[in-house]
């Protein structure tokens, strides 16, 4: 199995005036490829920063970091961008689009930020609202869409630049349990393509969807466990 | 990311930020629109200005020595000058027997007479009595009729030339060659027109007649101190001429070796140095306020930049977390801010033309050469880059994860 992230010994520490906070408390794991991940734990855990480290948004404290097989954690500012723009899909619990632009060029923008040019931006962009169901809302914006399509827009914008990771922190958290469930259902499909999926979430209803469930506390990993129903079920299938 | 896509991408987005907020970005470019309109105005009159004067100091002529009692724009008391002795023919003789460096020299006299043709009266004329050499000398050229003759300027005959000012007085629809006016009590027969030369500081090359220098003196009295005026041989050589001028002005008129000149030598120069300090002080004070504006419209910007910036915080972390480098968001604003002021430098000229071009038609001449609209438009650029790049560096140092935490 090709490791795609190997997490070792994070710890991520805030000094807050006389008193230093440390949310990641030494945290090491390794992600294979094409797993879909599960990172659960109660609210001020330090799920969201782990994410944001995972994601490139944030540098680790201490600990060392290896992305596909690059050093993320001695990366500066310029060179992070780079990974964040190809290696990296992140799908917010905001959504976090653009309001100004319709989908079609949210979904572009991260192309524009790697360089390609514009007939082959539209077109991957298209292929990737076309691959999210938003075929015929490509030019509305995102004033104009529901929480699902918002969020359907962003797994776009996350997918068009074939990043290593989708990263998605709380994606169903803004969003009513039936478009939730949708949402976790497109989740489910890119993972069958073949993507590697993290997902941050602290519902359960949520989590069952993944293949691996890691539960942290206190900014320490506390169970990192297969999840056994949807290997049984995935079995079943085949 | 290549640069020409990231400096297009960023114009887009400026453009679309910029009217998103239409009313803030015009006011953000007030201070702008004041400056480039106060820089464009100045620099049309000024410009109109230089090309009048630069014209009308044409008649005095480039190469062209006036050696006189008086120095123009001279800086020793009045006094000083008018105890001097007067400027003779004597000495006109004596320099016109030994000059080498000269292809043309006259002597020329002038008193204000007022003027008549039938029943209409012109005060205050300028009447210039020379030789039929004055043409040469100074260079004028005639629109109607024709320069005295040598027999007419040594015969005296009553022979007129007028100026532009008064053909049009007297003659607006008629021919004026062989009319007979008065200049005070004598009657003269116009011989020719002088073409129109225009003003210098306020005083009109135009409203002026020549006469013969006998007659000038026969009918208006010898006791009056003479211009001569030499054209030199060489335009290139003028210092030289000038030079010989000196010497042989301080030997007609024996002064002594070491003695202070009693005379002045003029040249058109006087005209441009004294013209070049007036228009100079015009031109600081101008760019002084237009800098004012500037500075003041520049802080605006940077003001409503930042205000920008903050506003966008949430952007800003979205752009990075999915691959805008540092780089990009700082060109991002920096150019936002560029646009905002090259609009303000757009609408500063737009306003800024039709004020000139009616300046131009009720005060001061006006001139606009694309140079000032360039000038402007580059003056607009540097401002924006200028008040942009403080709040487009602060955007670019955001660091992500706070930036999307803003809300
Ligand atoms: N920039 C920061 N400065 C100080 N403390 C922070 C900062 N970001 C997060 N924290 C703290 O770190 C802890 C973990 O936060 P977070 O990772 O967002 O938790 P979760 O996503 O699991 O709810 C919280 O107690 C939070 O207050
Ligand atoms: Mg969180």
């Amino acid at each position: 199995m090709e490791t795609v992230i190997d997490l070792k010994d994070i710890t991520k520490t805030y000094v807050m005036g006389m008193e230093d906070l440390t949310v990641l408390k030494g945290v090491s794991l390794t992600i294979n490829r094409n797993e879909y991940v599960a990172i659960m734990g109660p609210s001020g855990s330090g799920k969201s920063t782990l994410m944001n480290i995972i994601g490139c948004l944030d540098t680790p404290t201490s600990g060392e970091y290896i992305l596909s097989g690059q050093n993320v954690s001695d990366m500066d500012d310029q060179e992070l961008a780079e990974v964040r723009n190809k290696e990296i899909g992140f799908v917010f619990q905001t959504f976090n689009l653009l309001a100004r632009i319709d989908a079609l060029h949210n979904v572009e923008l991260p192309l524009v930020y790697s360089g390609m040019n514009k007939s082959d931006r539209i077109e991957k962009a298209e292929n990737a609202l076309i691959n999210v169901g938003l075929e015929d809302r490509m030019t509305h914006k995102p004033n104009e869409l529901s929480g699902g399509q918002r969020q359907r827009v962003a797994i776009a914008r996350a997918l068009v630049n074939n990043p290593a990771i989708i990263l998605a922190d709380e994606p169903t958290g803004n969003l009513d349990t039936k478009t939730g469930e949708e949402i976790m259902i497109l989740f489910e499909t890119l993972h069958a393509k073949g993507n590697t999926i993290i997902l941050v979430t602290h519902e359960e209803d949520i989590a069952k969807h993944a293949h691996r469930i890691i539960k942290i506390r206190d900014g320490e990993i506390e169970s990192d466990m297969p999840n056994a129903n949807k290997i049984k079920k995935t079995e079943v299938t085949a | 990311m290549n640069f020409f896509l990231e400096i297009k991408e960023s114009f887009a987005i400026a453009l679309r930020a910029i009217t998103a907020n239409k009313l803030r970005s015009v006011l953000a470019a007030l201070g702008i629109i004041i400056g480039i309109t106060a820089v464009t105005i100045m620099q049309t009159a000024i410009e109109g200005i230089n090309r009048a004067f630069n014209k009308s100091i044409e008649a005095v002529g480039a190469d062209v020595l006036y050696v006189q009692k008086f120095e123009w724009f001279g800086k020793e008391d009045w006094n000083v000058y008018k105890n001097r002795k007067d400027i003779t023919l004597a000495n006109f003789n004596f320099i016109q027997r030994n000059i080498q460096s000269s292809s043309a020299m006259c002597p020329s006299v002038g008193s204000q007479r007022s003027l008549k043709y039938g029943d209409l009266d012109l005060e205050n004329v300028f009447v210039i009595g020379s030789t039929d050499e004055y043409q040469a000398t100074i260079g004028v050229n005639m629109s109607e009729g024709r320069f005295m003759t040598r027999r007419e300027s040594d015969g005296g005959y009553p022979v007129v030339m007028i100026g532009a000012d008064i053909k049009k007085a007297f003659f607006e629809n008629v021919n004026p060659i062989g009319k007979i006016i008065k200049i005070g009590n004598y009657s003269f027969r116009v011989i020719g027109v002088v073409e129109k030369q225009g003003s210098l500081l306020g005083m009109s090359f135009d409203n002026r007649v020549i006469i013969p220098i006998d007659l000038f003196f026969k009918l208006f009295g010898t006791k009056r101190s003479l211009s001569i005026n030499i054209k030199a041989a060489d335009m290139h050589n003028l210092d030289e001429t000038k030079e010989e001028v000196a010497s042989l002005m301080r030997k007609t008129r024996k002064i002594p070796y070491g003695g202070r000149d009693d005379f002045g030598i003029n040249q058109q120069e006087a005209f441009k140095s004294t013209y070049e300090s007036l228009t100079g002080l015009i031109k600081v004070i101008g760019t002084m306020i237009t800098m004012l504006a500037l500075i003041v419209g520049s802080i605006g910007i940077a003001n409503i930049m930042f205000v920008t910036v903050k506003e966008r915080t949430k952007e800003i972390g979205i752009r990075k977390a999915i691959g805008a480098k540092r780089r990009t968001i700082l060109m991002q604003f920096l150019i936002e801010s560029v646009t905002i002021c090259l609009l303000g430098g757009v609408i500063g000229l737009l306003i800024s033309l039709p004020i000139s071009l009616i300046i131009n038609a009720f005060v001061l001449p006006t001139a606009i050469p694309l140079w000032i609209v360039a000038l402007a438009i580059f003056i607009s650029a540097f401002f924006g880059v200028l008040s942009g790049f403080f709040p487009a560096f602060q955007a670019s140092k955001m660091d992500p994860v706070d930036a999307l935490r803003y809300e």
